[in-house]
C-alpha cells in the first residue's frame, strides 16, 4: 500500500500529512513534487493544505495548473483515492475535481478552531471506521473554507450523499454545513477540517485517525478483491 | 520621489544627512575619519549604519551589562540570533524583535514584515523555525484607530505567520493609554537544530563569492533602520514609503532553500546573513566586519524591481525576503542551483578582497570607498547620563484601593482589556501547523515538541510598562520574573532569554535613566533564575509629539521539558482536587490593574521583589510537577489570585471553594512570586511533604458552576457563566 502526498511550492500540511499517513497509520508514504507529471503506483493520493503559490489570484488557483495535475486527475478517473485537505480542497474544486468553490469565511478572518463535526455518510473510503452521526472534533485553519455551490449542484450533491461531513456550529457560512464531500463517483474527498492535526492523543486528540483507517481498510479491502 | 545627489561639497553645505538622523557631529566624526568629503552613496550608508537601530550607539553601552553566558549558552548576542545547547546533540535558537514604527504606520504590513524579518533571523543560524511568538501592546480599545490598529496588526501577524506555515503558539496583548500613538509590535521567532550546525553571518576568505538570494530589491522601506530611530509627530507627514511589503510565499522558498543550503552544502559555505534593517548595507558590511575582511559589489548585479534606482536607494533599500551568502571560489553555482531548483533569484554580486575596504560599483563608477570597520564596529558609541525623573520621588503615596463590592470588582476585573479572554484575536493565528504544538495558546506558555525526543519546549513573552513606568530597576526584574513563572507553571525550566527594549529617546537623560535601570533589574534577575540573553534589540525614539511611552522591555523566554509527561496546563482537571496557593499575599496594589481600574492612574513606590523567594518558590512549583503531583498550575500575574482562579476555573469548565485569610483587596493584589496548583487528593499528602511551607492548602475544585471564596472578613460566590460572558466578550463587544 502507498500514499503520495503533493508537495506543491508553498505547502505547509505535506509533512504533517506524511507523518500521519507513515508514522501513525503506517503507510508507505512519498512526498511527491507539484512539478512531476506522474503518479503512478500510489493507492492513495493526498493533496495538503497550505498557500500553494502563496493562494495569490485565489485559494487553489496557480496549483490547479501544476505539472502533476493530468496525472492526479487520471488517478481520479480511474477511480484512485484523493484526499484534498483545506488548501488540498481547495485545489481539487479549482481543478474541477469536486463541485463547489471556496469563498472567504463569513467573517471574513482566518478562523483556527476546534470544531465538532457530524460525521453524516459513512459509507465512503474516508469515513468508514466513524459510526453514522458521530461527532467528532477536528481543527480548522483556513481563511477560505466558506463552501459555495449553485442551488441545482447542492441539490444534486445531497441527494447524491457526497457530503461526509458537516459542522455542527457553522463557523464559515459554508452552504448547508458543508465541511467535507466527495465527488459523485465517491474516490475524491475534499475536507476544510485537518483530520492529520488529531492523530496523536499528545496534540490534543484522535478523532481524525478514522480517516486514516478509513483509507487504509478501503485500499485492503479493494486488494482483497 | 526622485532623489537628487548632491555632491560632496553640497552635501557638506545643504546637510541633507539631518534628515536621515545623523549629527552634524556625526557628518563631522565621519568625514574626519575618511580623510576626505563623503559622497552622497558614502554618507547614505552611515545613516543607515549609524542609526541606533543598527549600531546601538546609545544603548550599547547598557546592552554591554546583560550577563549573556552560562555553561548552556552555545552562541550570545552579535549574531541574526543566540543559540541554547538543550542536550541529544540538539540546540535552540530564538529571537526577538520590534516593529513598532512600521506597525503605527502601516499595521498590517509592518506587523507581518516583523515577523518575516525574525524568521530569517532564525535560518540565517541554520536552524529550523518551529514556533512563533508576540507581544503587542496598544492604546485603549475605545479609540478607533487603536481598533484599526489591532485588527491590522493581528492579520499582519497571521497573514505571514499562517502562510509561511510556522505556527503562533503563544503571546500576550496588553492595553494602556501611553501606546495609544505608538503600539509595541514585538515577534519572537524559536527555532531547532543540530548543534554542530551553527552558521554564523561571516564573509571571510579573499577571493570568495558574495551572493544575492532572494527577492529583488525595490524602493520600499529606504533608510527604515532611520525612519525607526527617530520620533513621530504631528507636523511630519507618516512616512508610508519607509514600511515594507512581505510576501511569505517568497520566505517559505527562501527558507526551504537556506535550510538545505546549510545542511547539505556546509563545505561550500562560509557565512550567511539576513538582510534585514539597512538591508544590503548592513548584511554585507557587518559580514565583512565580524570576519576582519574587505569586500567589493557591483551594484548593476544586484537583482531590481524597478529601473534607475541610485546606489543610495539599492543599498538602504528594507525589501523583504532577501539573504546574502559568502560561498567559498569555486562552490558557487553549486549553491545556485538549489535557489534556481526553488525558482529563487540567486547571483554573485561581488567578492571578499585583500584590503579592508568597502568598495562599491555601480555602472563601472567607484561610488563607495571607506574602511569596513567605519561603518560597522567603529560607529561612535554614546555614553549618556541618566537622570531619574522626578515622577519617581512619588511624592504622594496614593491611597488605598477600598472594594465596596467584591462581587462587582471581581467581574469588572475580568472585563479589562489587559485580562479578559484574547481567544478573538489568537484563533486568527494557526497554532497547530508543523503538528508539534502540545499546548495551544491560552494557557500560561505554548508547548512545542522536539520530534525525535522526549522533550518540548515552552515559551512565552512578557512586558509589563505600569511596573517600569513606576520602578524600572524592579520592574525590570519582575518582568523576568514573570516570564519564568510561566514557564514553570507549564513544567519547564527556564534556560534563557531574548528581548525586544521599547522605550522613549535615549537622548533624554530621564529615558536613559529608565534604559539603564531597568537592565539593572533584568541582569539581577536573569542571574538569580539562571536565565542568560542570548539576544534582542533595542526599540528607542517610541514617541509621540514629545510624550514617550512607559519603559516597556519585553523578554522572551524559553523553557526546557526533559519529559513530555510533565507537561502542565493551568485549567482544573478534576472535581476533588486539592487547591494550593504557593507563595505569600502582600497589600500590593501600586501599578496593578486594580489599581489602574479603581483611581484611573498608575501611582506610587512600586511593591518589592525578593528574588530568592521567587527562585525558592519556582523550584518548589517545578519540583512537584516534575514529581508528578500537579494537575494543574497557573501563575498569578496581573489582576492577581481572583484572576488567575478564575481561568483556571473557566479553562476547566469546574469550579472551586476555597477560604483564605486575605482582605477582600487582596485577592487583587499582584504581589510577586506566586502560583496556584491542584493536586490531586490522594497525592496532596505527598505534596504537603515536598513543598512544605511555600504552599498553603486552600480549598477543593468542584463541579459546579460556581467559585465559594471565603475571605478575611466576607463569604460570597462567583456565578461562573456570568464570569466567562464577561471575561470573552470583553474583546469582542470592544472591536465590534
Amino acid at each position: 500500500m502507498k500514499a503520495a502526498v503533493i508537495s506543491f511550492p508553498g505547502s505547509n500540511c505535506d509533512q504533517d500529512l506524511a507523518w500521519a499517513f507513515q508514522e501513525i497509520a503506517g503507510i508507505d508514504t512519498d512526498i511527491v513534487s507539484a512539478s512531476e507529471t506522474t503518479l503512478a503506483g500510489y493507492d492513495i493520493v493526498g493533496v495538503p493544505g497550505g498557500f500553494s503559490y502563496g493562494d495569490y489570484l485565489r485559494s487553489g488557483a496557480i496549483a490547479s495548473f501544476s505539472p502533476i495535475m493530468p496525472a492526479l486527475k487520471a488517478h481520479a478517473e480511474n477511480g484512485g483515492l484523493v484526499i484534498g485537505i483545506c488548501n488540498g480542497f481547495q485545489i481539487l474544486c479549482e481543478a474541477g475535481l469536486l463541485p463547489g468553490a471556496l469563498q472567504w469565511n463569513k467573517s471574513l478572518s482566518f478562523i483556527c478552531a476546534p470544531e465538532e463535526l457530524a460525521v453524516v455518510n459513512t459509507d465512503t473510503p474516508f469515513s468508514n471506521a466513524y459510526e453514522p452521526e458521530q461527532t467528532i472534533t477536528l481543527p480548522i485553519a483556513h481563511g477560505e473554507g466558506n463552501y459555495y455551490a449553485d442551488p441545482d449542484t447542492l441539490a444534486k450533491l445531497e441527494a447524491n450523499q457526497q457530503v461526509v461531513f458537516r459542522y455542527r456550529d457553522n463557523p464559515n457560512g459554508s452552504l448547508n454545513d458543508i465541511a467535507g464531500l466527495t465527488n459523485a463517483a465517491g474516490n475524491v474527498l475534499g475536507m476544510m477540517p485537518h483530520p492529520e492535526r488529531a492523530v496523536e492523543a499528545l496534540l490534543g486528540g484522535t478523532d481524525g485517525l478514522g480517516v486514516f483507517e478509513s483509507l487504509k481498510q478501503e485500499v485492503l479491502a479493494n486488494a482483497a478483491r | 520621489m526622485q532623489r537628487v545627489e548632491l555632491d560632496p561639497q553640497a552635501i557638506k553645505e545643504q546637510k541633507p544627512y539631518l534628515d536621515w538622523g545623523l549629527t552634524e557631529e556625526e557628518y563631522d566624526r565621519f568625514t574626519s575619519k575618511l580623510g576626505r568629503l563623503p559622497n552622497y552613496t558614502e554618507i547614505g550608508l552611515a545613516s543607515g549604519m549609524w542609526s541606533e537601530h543598527c549600531a546601538y550607539k546609545y544603548s550599547k553601552p547598557v546592552l554591554k551589562t546583560f550577563w549573556t553566558k552560562n555553561d548552556r549558552v552555545l552562541m550570545g548576542p552579535g549574531e541574526g540570533a543566540g543559540v541554547i545547547d538543550i542536550g541529544e546533540g540538539k540546540a535552540v535558537v530564538f529571537k526577538a524583535e520590534s516593529h513598532n514604527h512600521p506597525s503605527a504606520v502601516e499595521p498590517y504590513e509592518g506587523a507581518a514584515t516583523g515577523v518575516g524579518g525574525i524568521i530569517r533571523d532564525i535560518f540565517s543560524i541554520g536552524a529550523e523555525p518551529i514556533a512563533l511568538l508576540d507581544s503587542l501592546s496598544f492604546g485603549e480599545l475605545d479609540d478607533p484607530h487603536v481598533r484599526h490598529l489591532v485588527d491590522e496588526v493581528v492579520a499582519g501577524i497571521g497573514g505571514y505567520g499562517n502562510s509561511i506555515g510556522i505556527p503562533t503558539v503563544g503571546g500576550e496583548t496588553n492595553f494602556d493609554p501611553t501606546y495609544a500613538r505608538n503600539p509595541l509590535v514585538n515577534a519572537m521567532c524559536v527555532g531547532v537544530m543540530n548543534k554542530d550546525q551553527i552558521q554564523r553571518g561571516r564573509a571571510a576568505g579573499v577571493g570568495n563569492a558574495i551572493i544575492y538570494v532572494g527577492a529583488k530589491t525595490g524602493r520600499d522601506g529606504i533608510n527604515g533602520a532611520s525612519f525607526a530611530s527617530s520620533e513621530f509627530a504631528d507636523d511630519k507627514q507618516a512616512d508610508r514609503a519607509a514600511v515594507q511589503v512581505g510576501d511569505p510565499f517568497m520566505e517559505k522558498l527562501l527558507t526551504d532553500a537556506c535550510l538545505e543550503v546549510t545542511r547539505q552544502h556546509r563545505d561550500a559555505l562560509v557565512g550567511m546573513q539576513d538582510m534585514g534593517a539597512a538591508g544590503l548595507i548592513s548584511s554585507s558590511v557587518e559580514m565583512a566586519d565580524k570576519a576582519g575582511a574587505g569586500m567589493a559589489l557591483d551594484l548593476d548585479l544586484i537583482p531590481q524591481r524597478e529601473p534607475g534606482m541610485i546606489p543610495f536607494e539599492i543599498m538602504l533599500s528594507e525589501s523583504q525576503e532577501r539573504m546574502l551568502l559568502c560561498v567559498r571560489a569555486g562552490s558557487e553555482q553549486e549553491i545556485i542551483d538549489v535557489f534556481t531548483k526553488y525558482g529563487l533569484d540567486a547571483v554573485v554580486c561581488g567578492h571578499v578582497i585583500d584590503e579592508l575596504r568597502y568598495k562599491l560599483y555601480h555602472k563601472g563608477d567607484l561610488v563607495c570607498d571607506v574602511p569596513v570597520s567605519l561603518l560597522a564596529s567603529d560607529a561612535p558609541i554614546y555614553h549618556q547620563q541618566g537622570e531619574k525623573p522626578a515622577r519617581l520621588e512619588h511624592p504622594v503615596a496614593p491611597a488605598m484601593p477600598e472594594i465596596t463590592d467584591v462581587q462587582s470588582t471581581w467581574l469588572a476585573m475580568l472585563g479589562q482589556s489587559t485580562i479578559a479572554d484574547k481567544s478573538s484575536l489568537y484563533r486568527r493565528y494557526d497554532a497547530q501547523v508543523k503538528t508539534n504544538t502540545v499546548v495551544l495558546p491560552g494557557s500560561d506558555a505554548g508547548v512545542v515538541r522536539i520530534r525525535g525526543t522526549h522533550k518540548a519546549l515552552a515559551m512565552t513573552t512578557d512586558s509589563n510598562g505600569r511596573y517600569l513606568y513606576l520602578n524600572p530597576q524592579r520592574g525590570g526584574a519582575m518582568v523576568v520574573a514573570e516570564a519564568a513563572r510561566n514557564l514553570v507553571a507549564s513544567g519547564a525550566e527556564p534556560i534563557g532569554i531574548t528581548d525586544c527594549l521599547n522605550y522613549g529617546d535615549p537622548t533624554q537623560p530621564t529615558h536613559f535613566y529608565e534604559l539603564a535601570e531597568s537592565a539593572k533589574g533584568i541582569t539581577s534577575a536573569c542571574k538569580q533564575l539562571n536565565t542568560p540573553v542570548i539576544s534582542g534589540n533595542v526599540s528607542l525614539y517610541n514617541e509621540t509629539n514629545g510624550a514617550a511611552i512607559h519603559p516597556t522591555p519585553m523578554i522572551g523566554m524559553v523553557g526546557l521539558i526533559d519529559d513530555l509527561a510533565t507537561v502542565t496546563t493551568s485549567g482544573f482537571k478534576n472535581a476533588g482536587d486539592v487547591i494550593f496557593l504557593v507563595g505569600e499575599t502582600g497589600d500590593d496594589f501600586n501599578g496593578t490593574e486594580l489599581q489602574k481600574m479603581l483611581q484611573g492612574q498608575i501611582a506610587g513606590e512600586l511593591f518589592p521583589l525578593d528574588l530568592r523567594a521567587e527562585k525558592a518558590n519556582q523550584d518548589a512549583v517545578l519540583g512537584a510537577i516534575r514529581s508528578g503531583l500537579v494537575s494543574a498550575a497557573h501563575d498569578l500575574s496581573i489582576g492577581g489570585f481572583a484572576v488567575a482562579l478564575t481561568e483556571m476555573a473557566l479553562q476547566g469548565n469546574l469550579g472551586a471553594d476555597v477560604t483564605l485569610n486575605l482582605t477582600n483587596a487582596q485577592l487583587f493584589a499582584e504581589t510577586q512570586g506566586r502560583f496556584l496548583l491542584t493536586v490531586p487528593a490522594d497525592k496532596a499528602a505527598e505534596f504537603s511533604a515536598q513543598v512544605g511551607a511555600l504552599a498553603q492548602e486552600i480549598g477543593r475544585v468542584t463541579s459546579g458552576d460556581q467559585l465559594h471564596v471565603q475571605t478575611a472578613s466576607d463569604a460570597f460566590a462567583i456565578d461562573l457563566t456570568a464570569a466567562r460572558a464577561t471575561y470573552e466578550e470583553a474583546i469582542p463587544c470592544h472591536m465590534k
